[in-house]
């Protein structure tokens, strides 16, 4: 944001970090994502979609998003915050 | 001994286990030892309160109904704790800059520090909250009841209602006991996080261990149980898109706006960087808590018999199985999920009803406000035990009311959505700059309506609160006003219509209101720090300093925050202005900080308030305004690098400016000293040298004349002798030559010592020690100390002008110093006079009756200094007050 002096590219390791933080940010929508496809599912009736294979895809993608998550979180160590400056 | 004493006798162990553990809690926070207290993962675990007895029972009974819905209820949260990068890092950093107490006191803080929206707030928090306590009450007063109905000795747990009530009253005495055992600055309380973290570990395992029983102890093994829940009843997946869209909303706003969550989440939150462990293994603690749920459900609808309330499943399985002991450690989960819960919320509601509702009415009442006499720290305390104990009596009331019955089993989702009329306010005033005032306090007051109109007065069923006709046919046969389905738009789930209508409206009048009306300029400069919170650490909200009376302000300080504290605050910020004594410029910063101090312990508005009082109307500089008026983020730092330049050019001017003014002054009193001293040599010298020429003269006086003549010369050369001495002694001690004499003596008897040689006990001159014991030994030269205190006594005998002289002395042992203060209740030394009491021939007043030179307290500075200790002027003790501090142990010093 703050624009003063700048370099208009980054080294390589703050710009990995940048990246990161961008994907930490996406980790929500891509949890809203994976949950929202139930809805498509099909209501009940013959074709309708077992509760067994219903609670393994919730269940598995609930793994996935904490795996990724504990993953991000190593990569975003202290140093960003240090800077004290967002959105670059 | 039947099943039901059993469980009372464990049920008592267990508490006064958790009242030992937030006991030692307590401790260890108080010797600092507060590392494995406040560490990532007693944080992650106390957000767990989230989890309540409402989803450690009713997750079960609710997949028993209606199969995976329940699972929204965690997802939600999760979906939050994964976006911490978001939001929740940004609400903690302004939760901890601006020193939040309550989720009343952000978003009031936020709007420029507005009451009424922080009573507004406080309001719904109560209404929405006391159901969900009632529920809490209700859950652990049906599983008694569930074991009593297996043990034949107790024929029926009579009396439920007593059973509700012995738990309120316990659960106030808790948290009135471990909730405000002091008033922390920062509102954290470390007994109550170590108990809950404690009951969240205690829960998990409760549930996992039902979980296990279920799954391959009677479910025979992980396929077979898949297999027996696709047989089951809820064999399929038949969750209603719009619930469950809608849940996964509702639970993920009322994780950020449930009062007792932003407790734990923002205001007990030690350490920024906590989020990040808590970010992954708090979702991880929701994945386990509820892996386990839908096995227990399908389970029992089998194992159970038809009708069996699938609320106690969790219970009532181990217990039909004769799991005795297992149902037991199961109970336990329920108990610490529902005790958590009350705990918390209570500290939560408490502090915002006694920051926002009790303490604003109390300072009206007392008139003078700020300024008056009191302790206004017991006073808050009071009224925060008192909030604890309303809360309670509240919930409990409320279960009484509603006869425990089913009406409550779906007032936790109710709750959800009262609070969730916090969140468009609560987003949009840290994301949205462009937020205000009457925006948030329309769109809450629009969501609260249709809340409460269309979900929580229905919930009571007709004829109780909405007459039977108003929800068939809506108010006055309007039917486009029906209760459940507003605007014409019928057949939604009752749940899904209010949070689609109120959070629309809500954030639609939110949004509207604050673009068409304009915010006040205290408003913009809080939301420009609120928004940019990453960006500035510094504080552009502008008292105007200058005319501020810093003894006023450390008057009232020390009510607030204690003596010591403020103090020591006061001290730090002269020092960081380069001043010296104890009191700073009332500058713009340090009214900032000082203000945030306050808020710690009574609120933002109400600290506002206060510092209003005593420095007038808070003034917006030109500057300030111009910070805000400045959109892009260069002409903000640049602007804000013009303002510390400036500001330190200011300090620096007015450090040298004070520094003139004392040169001026010493210099003056050079030129004073040389007439000084020749004056004072003078005086007896001319009545020596009188009276010597009369003997001289006169053969003839008589013996009487002779003896009275002599005495005068006699008298006046000892005057001359005391002065010369005194001369003598400062320049020796001015010079360093002095020698020491140390010696190890106890200060009582050198205090004793110095009031015997003043005569001040027979003079009328009332004394009062307060801490001075036998055991306070020193070793420094006591004859030179005691020079000092004789001094100081024979001052406030001369000086103090009460009708009913007291003095003080005070002993304080601090940080290895040994603090000495003498108060006197006289009418002081006036403020102008303060700089100078401690220069050679300075008299305050020119009281001939004194007769001393002035020489006094100028001696005692320097024989402080040789001490390797201190005496300074202390301001705003209702009196002449001096301190003396001396290290305690001078041989370390000396040597």
């Amino acid at each position: 944001m703050s624009g003063e002096r700048s370099p208009l590219f980054l080294e390589r390791r703050s710009y990995r970090l940048r990246r990161v933080m961008d994907a930490a940010r996406l980790m929500p929508f891509l949890g809203a994502l994976l949950w929202a496809v139930p809805v498509l599912w099909p209501g009940q009736g013959e074709d309708g979609v077992s509760s067994s294979r219903a609670i393994l895809y919730i269940f598995l993608v609930w793994a996935v998003l904490v795996a990724l998550t504990f993953a991000l979180t190593f990569w975003l160590d202290d140093s960003v915050e240090t800077d004290g400056k967002e959105g670059r | 001994m039947g099943a039901l004493n059993v469980l009372i006798a464990v049920c008592l162990t267990y508490v006064a286990m958790l009242f030992v553990v937030a006991f030692m809690a307590e401790r260890a926070a108080l010797r600092g030892r507060t590392t494995w207290l406040r560490s990532p993962l007693v944080y992650t675990l106390s957000l767990s309160i989230y989890c309540t007895a409402w989803t450690f029972y009713g997750a079960v009974g609710n997949a028993a109904r209606s199969g995976m819905e329940f699972v929204t209820i965690y997802i939600g949260p999760t979906l939050v704790m994964l976006g911490w990068w978001w939001g929740l890092r940004k609400l903690v950093r302004v939760g901890r800059t601006q020193r939040i107490t309550s989720i009343a006191d952000l978003i009031s803080s936020r709007y420029g520090k507005s009451p009424l929206l922080a009573v507004f707030v406080t309001m719904i928090a109560v209404i929405g909250t006391t159901p969900y306590i009632a529920l809490q009450l209700q859950s652990v007063t049906l599983s008694f009841a569930s074991f009593a109905r297996i043990d034949p000795q107790a024929v029926q747990l009579a009396d439920s209602d007593a059973t509700a009530l012995w738990v309120a009253a316990g659960l106030a005495l808790f948290t009135v006991l471990f909730g405000t055992r002091n008033l922390d600055a920062n509102e954290r309380h470390h007994g109550v996080v170590m108990a809950i973290a404690l009951e969240a570990v205690v829960k998990l395992f409760a549930l996992v261990a039902v979980g296990v029983f279920v799954v391959w102890g009677l479910g025979g093994g992980v396929s077979e149980t898949l297999a027996r829940i696709d047989a089951s009843d809820i064999g399929t997946w038949q969750v209603d898109n719009g619930r469950w869209t809608a849940l996964i909303l509702l639970s993920a706003a009322a994780f950020l706006t449930l009062p007792r969550m932003f407790q734990v989440l923002v205001v007990e939150n030690e350490d920024e960087n906590h989020l990040r462990t808590a970010s992954w293994a708090f979702p991880t603690y929701l994945m386990i808590m509820s892996l386990f749920v839908v096995p227990i459900a399908v389970v029992g609808l089998d194992v159970m018999p038809e009708g069996a309330n699938p609320d106690q499943f969790v219970l009532t399985v181990p217990l039909s199985q004769g799991q005795q002991s297992l149902a037991m450690l199961s109970f336990l989960g329920g108990f610490s999920s529902a005790t958590s819960m009350v705990i918390v919320a209570a500290i939560a509601l408490s502090t915002m009803v006694s920051n926002h509702i009790v303490m604003p009415i109390w300072l009206k009442i007392a008139k003078g406000g700020a300024v008056i006499s009191g302790d206004v720290r017991s006073v808050v305390l009071v009224s925060r035990r008192f909030s604890i104990a309303g809360v309670l009596a509240l919930g409990y009331a409320y279960y009484r009311f509603s006869g425990g019955g089913a009406a409550l089993t779906s007032i936790g989702l109710i709750s959800f959505a009262g609070v969730a009329q916090f969140l468009p306010a609560l987003m949009g005033g840290i994301f949205w700059r462009g937020s205000n005032h009457t925006g948030a306090l329309a769109g809450m007051l629009v969501g609260f309506l249709i809340w409460a109109y269309s979900l929580l007065l229905p919930s009571f069923g007709p004829g109780v609160f909405l007459p039977a006709g108003l929800l068939e046919h809506g108010p006055f046969g309007i039917g486009w006003l029906k209760p459940q389905a507003l605007f014409g738009i019928e057949g939604i789930d009752p749940v899904v219509h209010t949070v689609l209508w109120s959070m629309s409206l809500n954030t639609g009048a939110f949004v509207l209101f604050s673009i068409l009306s304009f915010p006040q300029p205290m408003e913009r400069l809080q939301g420009a720090q609120f928004v940019n919170v990453f960006q500035h650490s510094g504080n552009p909200q502008g008292w105007s300093g200058g005319l501020a009376q810093a003894e006023d302000l450390m008057v009232m300080a020390q009510r607030i925050l204690g003596p010591d504290e403020a103090q020591a605050l006061f001290q730090r910020a002269a020092v960081e202005q380069g001043l010296g004594g104890y009191l700073p410029d009332p500058t713009p910063d340090f009214l900032q900080k000082l203000e945030r101090e306050l808020s710690g312990s009574v609120g933002a508005a109400t600290a506002h308030a206060m510092v209003s009082q005593i420095m007038g109307r808070a003034t917006v500089s030109v500057e300030d305004l111009l910070a805000v008026a400045d959109e892009t983020a260069q002409m903000m730092e640049y602007s804000s690098q013009l303002e510390a330049k400036s500001a330190e050019l200011t300090r620096t001017a007015r450090q040298l400016r004070a520094a003139n003014e004392k040169l001026t002054q010493i210099s003056l009193q050079k030129d004073a000293f040389l007439s000084q001293i020749s004056h004072e040599l003078r005086t007896p010298m001319t009545s020596i040298r009188a009276f010597s020429e009369i003997l001289r003269d006169g053969d003839d006086l008589d013996q009487g004349l002779l003896a009275k003549y002599s005495d005068i010369i006699h008298q006046e050369a000892i005057r001359l002798t005391r002065l010369l001495d005194d001369l003598l002694d400062l320049s020796v001690l001015e010079n360093g030559q002095v020698s020491l004499n140390i010696r190890e003596g106890s200060l009582q008897d050198l205090i004793n010592q110095a009031l015997a040689s003043t005569g001040a006990e027979n003079s009328g001159l009332r004394i009062r020690r307060i801490g001075i014991s036998d055991d306070i030994v020193m070793e420094t030269d006591l004859d030179r100390l005691a020079q000092v205190f004789i001094n100081l006594i024979a001052n406030a005998q001369k000086y103090c002008d009460a009708q009913d002289p007291e003095l003080t002395i005070r002993v304080i042992e601090r940080d290895n110093y040994l603090i000495v203060d003498f108060v006197d209740n006289g009418s002081g030394i006036p403020a102008q006079a303060q700089d100078m009491v401690f220069e050679k021939f300075s008299r305050v007043s020119d009281h001939k009756a004194a007769g001393g030179a002035g020489l006094g307290l100028a001696i005692c500075r320097e024989i402080m200094l040789r001490l390797g200790g201190a005496i300074a002027y202390l301001p705003g003790q209702g009196g002449a007050a001096f301190r003396v501090s001396l290290p305690a142990k001078l041989k370390l010093a000396a040597q």
